[in-house]
């Protein structure tokens, strides 16, 4: 039906015009039988009966007297919300802050976890890696790949990838280009094309392939000003020349470890690292698949599990006791954050609850005001059902506009969220107030609106009209001062909760920032080098001296204090291998049977530059270097799992991947390489340390484009970056240095979820705090003056003021207590859902528990404490008089 | 408005519906001409309100049993003429049986009744 308005008038004017015919016509008619027109027309007036109430009853036969009468309580609501400014004010924007809150918090639930990713048939994509005896999640060698990709029956298509970084030249200033390496499938797996031209066709990503690239929209439109012309024209990499062959668009985004930001995409086969075509080398490779339509996870595994038995039989020496891990693609994406979104939105629902609770307050207090009002209307015949639907209407139109400011704070609430959680949240992009959000809110909206509108409703009705209207509106009755205690107790427990759970994640985080990394984060700014193209041809002994000059120059930069050369592992960064085993033990037949360790390549500063502490020994000298023999650093970790009792030191162990036998000469403080929190629970933790420059040749050919250097600076050298930069640009025309990072900055971000959770539950739990000592002031202000007249006699009795204090504030913190017994109780039972969450402190910490406990109820006695002055002031003579 | 006033509207209700189905059988009629019809045809029993009828036409209308023009009346006067649409004869047809039912019910119940008085 459509409810015009223009329509609804014509049909007034009929119906006016069409009883105006009736009355005439009968009134023709009596004057037919001799009546005077006069007679006729006043007695068939008469005989109509009340025109106002047929027109009435016939326009309800329209079917739009439903709509008449939400109109009719929607303008007397609006004009009741208009009346009362301060109220409708509080309770618009505590409502607002609510459900502000949680659309909000929903939006980033929403994108995050509960939309399917944005590929077709996202629950065909899942998470492929090599499992190897005590690590789940390995990476994949090339080999291994192929031969998953030939033998599989259960998927359409597989890729592997990894990241890598390439020097740009001879386009503008040579700069480093974010790049991975990939197999032909890999946009085919996940349903991406190319904006425009194509992606690489099957054997194109072979060794030896012809080299060409796919390039991100970004580096097309600032390198190319998005021309098609691209397609065809070469980008000069590292040196080679690779002919693009498409462009992916902006808009293709995969959450999934290093990958973001990337610019260019080569086939594996270019990667000039020479353990690619070896079955044993992982080289960083993870994986992704397509299962076939209908194929599940299980049948996945099981085929994948045949796949790999027949490998191990056919290639004992690497493959024996490696598997396939397979795990949906978007479990892997935000396994992580989901109990953290989950227990963000339970707060969140906590703090709605909260204001929901103290708008139902003075929904309450405003209706008791408000007897009078309703008495009056239902005795001028206003039925039960409709004086209920009018203060529903009132409250589901508070809630509503709540509501769409609530929309508009979330809008953005969301965008300041993102920029907390700052890259520590997978699917971020996705996150928007879409129409599913919107419509949550209206949900949680009326929601809310019944659910404060109901209180009072309920409380109007039944109550009896006679004694309403003699009690002359003070309506002191114990029940509805009742269901206003509860519901203070009710948020002062809501908020103790919030609080606790704040409470703890601050002892947590507290707890994260007191351990010690192993080394001192302070002052110390990483950075990549890379030398120019034609350095590619160079010799080992050539690229040994282009670093060696790239050292003496930075030494020369005022501020610098101490350096070093970084290859492989980095501190809380990235992680990288080697395998080992100890001479005088039986050599391993395998690489099966040997040992991992953490390695790190450095140079002779570096102990010094990061402030690791030297346990026994000596760290490297420049005289450790290409020419004398090898000798390696390790941790005591390293010392005591693989030397047990025993002195390292002398001892030789043999590097697999690193020219053979070295020496033990020192043992150094661990590090913690995986991360302040986790580094403790993870399998692999020994450390070892070699000398960069005794780096075998191959390996020491690869670093020509692209090295880390690690630099300690004095805290007073300005622009240390930029003078570190110029001086690398003095050195020649295309040294590349890429961006800093300051190692206190990679341990913050290695914190950004801790972080994330802290602020926004701190800021959920003073929010909740902020609303229920409002809560706690309303009520207890509403019942002191309630009893005014009642204190006035008793002051006129001779109280004392001290007692009138004492009687309001006890009043309130009985309520308040009570509220903070119930919330202790259960937060010892909730806190434990967010255990995986803390760090360093136990879900249910006495401390953290009576300290918050102790400040909600300090927080509560304050908000009682005005209330009671001010009934403390009452003049006994004014409150009396004023019946 | 009188007590009788109203229960005279409850009284009808239901079968004021057949009654002006019925009317409008012998053709399109105003609302006045249903009324009167209405009286006449029921030997000046049965007075339909005003106050019931228009309710009771513009209900009937809404429910797609008769349609409404305005047509100019002998008097040239602008009325607004109701006739029976085929949903409406059809609703006459099983109201008709279904008021059948109902006083042969009544009948029934008051028969016996009858002969308790009598004896």
């Amino acid at each position: 039906m459509t409810f015009s308005f223009w329509h609804r008038q014509k049909r007034e004017r009929e119906l006016d015009e069409e009883l105006e015919s009736h009355l005439q016509m009968a009134a023709q008619d009596r004057a037919d039988r001799g009546e005077t027109p006069e007679q006729a027309r006043r007695a068939a007036r008469r005989e109509l009966g009340n025109m106002g109430l047929i027109k009435e009853v016939t326009r309800e036969m329209w079917g739009w007297a439903s709509f008449e009468r939400l109109g009719q309580d929607l303008r007397y609501g609006l004009r009741m919300l208009a009346k009362s400014p301060g109220f409708t004010g509080v309770a618009i924007l505590t409502l607002a802050l609510g459900i502000g809150a949680n659309t909000a918090l929903f939006s980033v639930v929403n994108g995050v976890l509960l939309k399917p990713l944005p590929y077709p048939h996202p629950e065909q994509l899942v998470e492929l890696s090599e499992s190897k005896p005590n690590f789940e999640t390995g990476s994949i060698s090339f080999p291994n790949f192929r031969d998953w990709q030939k033998d599989n029956r259960t998927f359409s298509a597989m890729a592997i990838s990894r990241g890598y970084n390439f020097n740009l030249t001879g386009l503008g200033e040579a700069e480093q280009l974010r790049a991975r390496f990939i197999t032909s499938d890999f946009f085919t797996v996940l349903g991406v094309n190319p904006l425009i031209g194509r992606t690489f066709a099957p054997h194109e990503d072979d060794i030896g392939a012809a080299p060409i690239a796919m390039v991100s929209e970004e580096l097309w439109r600032r390198k190319f000003s998005s021309s098609p012309e691209a397609l065809g024209k070469t980008l000069s990499l590292d040196g080679m020349s690779f002919t693009i062959a498409g462009v992916i668009p902006a808009s293709f985004e995969l959450s999934l470890g290093s990958f973001h930001d990337i610019d260019v995409y080569v086939p594996v086969g270019q990667w000039s690292n020479p353990l690619l075509p070896k079955r044993g080398a992982g080289l960083g490779f993870h994986g992704i698949g397509r299962l076939k339509p209908g194929v599940t996870i299980e049948q996945a595994r099981a085929d994948m599990s045949q796949v790999s038995s027949s490998l191990a039989a056919a290639y004992p020496d690497t493959n024996t006791g490696i598997g396939a891990t397979i795990r949906p693609l978007k479990q892997t994406m935000v396994g992580e954050v989901s109990t953290l979104l989950l227990v963000l939105l339970a707060a969140v629902g906590f703090v709605l609850l909260i204001a929901c609770v103290n708008v139902a307050n003075l929904m309450l207090a405003r209706a008791s005001a408000r007897t009078r009002e309703f008495a009056i209307r239902s005795a001028m015949g206003a039925g039960q059902a409709r004086l209920v639907r009018q203060l529903l209407t009132e409250s589901l139109l508070l809630a509503l506009i709540g509501g769409a400011l609530g929309a508009l704070l979330a809008g953005w609430g969301t965008r300041a969220a993102l920029r907390l959680l700052a890259g520590g949240l997978p699917r971020a992009s996705e996150v928007r107030l879409d129409a599913g959000v919107l419509l949550f809110t209206a949900v949680i909206s009326v929601a809310c609106g019944i659910f404060f509108g109901l209180a009072p409703a309920l409380k109007t009705r039944g109550r009896n009209l006679h004694d309403t209207l003699k009690e002359g509106g003070r309506g002191g009755s114990g029940l509805r001062n009742r269901a206003q205690g509860i519901l203070v107790v009710v948020e002062t427990a809501m908020a103790l909760i919030l609080l606790i759970s704040a409470g703890l994640m601050v002892r947590s985080l507290t707890a994260i920032w007191h351990i010690n990394p192993g080394f001192d984060s302070s002052n110390v700014l990483t950075f990549g080098v890379a030398l120019p193209p034609p350095m590619r041809n160079a010799s080992a002994a050539g690229i040994r001296a282009a670093l060696r000059n790239v050292d003496q120059q930075l030494k020369a930069v005022p501020g610098v204090k101490a350096q070093s050369l970084s290859w492989a592992a980095l501190p809380l960064s990235s992680d990288d291998e080697d395998l080992f085993w100890i001479e005088g033990k039986p050599k391993p037949e395998t690489e099966n049977d040997m040992s991992w360790s953490l390695s790190y390549v450095v140079e002779e500063d570096y102990l010094k530059m990061m402030g690791i502490p030297l346990e026994r020994g000596r760290f490297f000298t420049a005289q450790d270097n290409e020419n004398s023999s090898h000798v390696i650093v390790i941790d005591d970790v390293f010392a005591r799992k693989y030397f047990p009792g025993q002195d390292p030191i002398g001892q030789h162990v043999f590097l697999q991947n690193k020219g053979g036998r070295a020496e033990i000469v020192g043992v150094v403080g661990h590090v913690k390489q995986w991360g302040l929190v986790s580094d403790d629970s993870e399998s692999l933790r020994a450390e070892l340390y070699f000398p960069y420059m005794q780096l075998p040749d191959p390996a020491m050919l690869l670093s020509w484009n692209g090295t880390g250097m690690m630099v300690r600076y004095d805290h007073s050298a300005a622009n240390i970056g930029d003078s570190l930069r110029s001086a690398i640009k003095g050195i020649g025309g295309e040294y590349v240095m890429s961006k800093t990072q300051t190692m206190e900055q990679i341990i913050s971000d290695s914190l950004a979820s801790q972080r994330f959770s802290m602020s926004v539950l701190g800021i959920f739990a003073l929010l909740a705090l902020a609303l229920a000592s409002v809560g706690i002031y309303g009520v207890v202000s509403y019942l002191a003056g309630q009893r005014t007249q009642e204190i006035g006699i008793r002051m006129a009795l001779g109280a004392k003021q001290r007692d009138v204090l004492r009687m309001v504030l006890w009043d309130g913190m009985k309520l308040t207590l009570a509220g903070v017994f119930i919330g202790y109780m259960a937060s010892l039972g909730l806190t434990r859902w967010m255990a995986s969450l803390l760090f360093g402190v136990s879900a249910t910490d006495p401390l953290t528990f009576i300290v918050v406990a102790l400040v909600l109820a300090i927080v509560a006695l304050a908000a009682c404490y005005i209330p009671a002055r001010r009934a403390m002031r009452v003049d006994p003579m004014v409150a009396l008089r004023y019946e | 408005m009188s007590p009788r006033y109203q229960n005279r509207i409850e009284l009808l209700q239901g079968t004021l519906d057949l009654l002006i189905l019925q009317t409008l059988r012998w053709g399109p009629q105003h609302g006045y001409g249903i009324s009167h019809a209405i009286r006449t045809n029921s030997g000046d029993v049965l007075q339909v309100d005003t106050g019931s009828l228009y309710p009771a036409l513009h209900r009937l209308e809404r429910q797609k049993w008769i349609t409404a023009d305005w047509k100019v009346s002998e008097n040239k006067q602008r009325v607004r003429v109701y006739r029976l649409t085929a949903k409406g004869k059809k609703q006459l047809e099983s109201e008709r049986s279904r008021w059948a039912q109902v006083s042969d019910a009544i009948a029934g119940v008051l028969s016996p009744g009858r002969r308790e008085s009598e004896a």
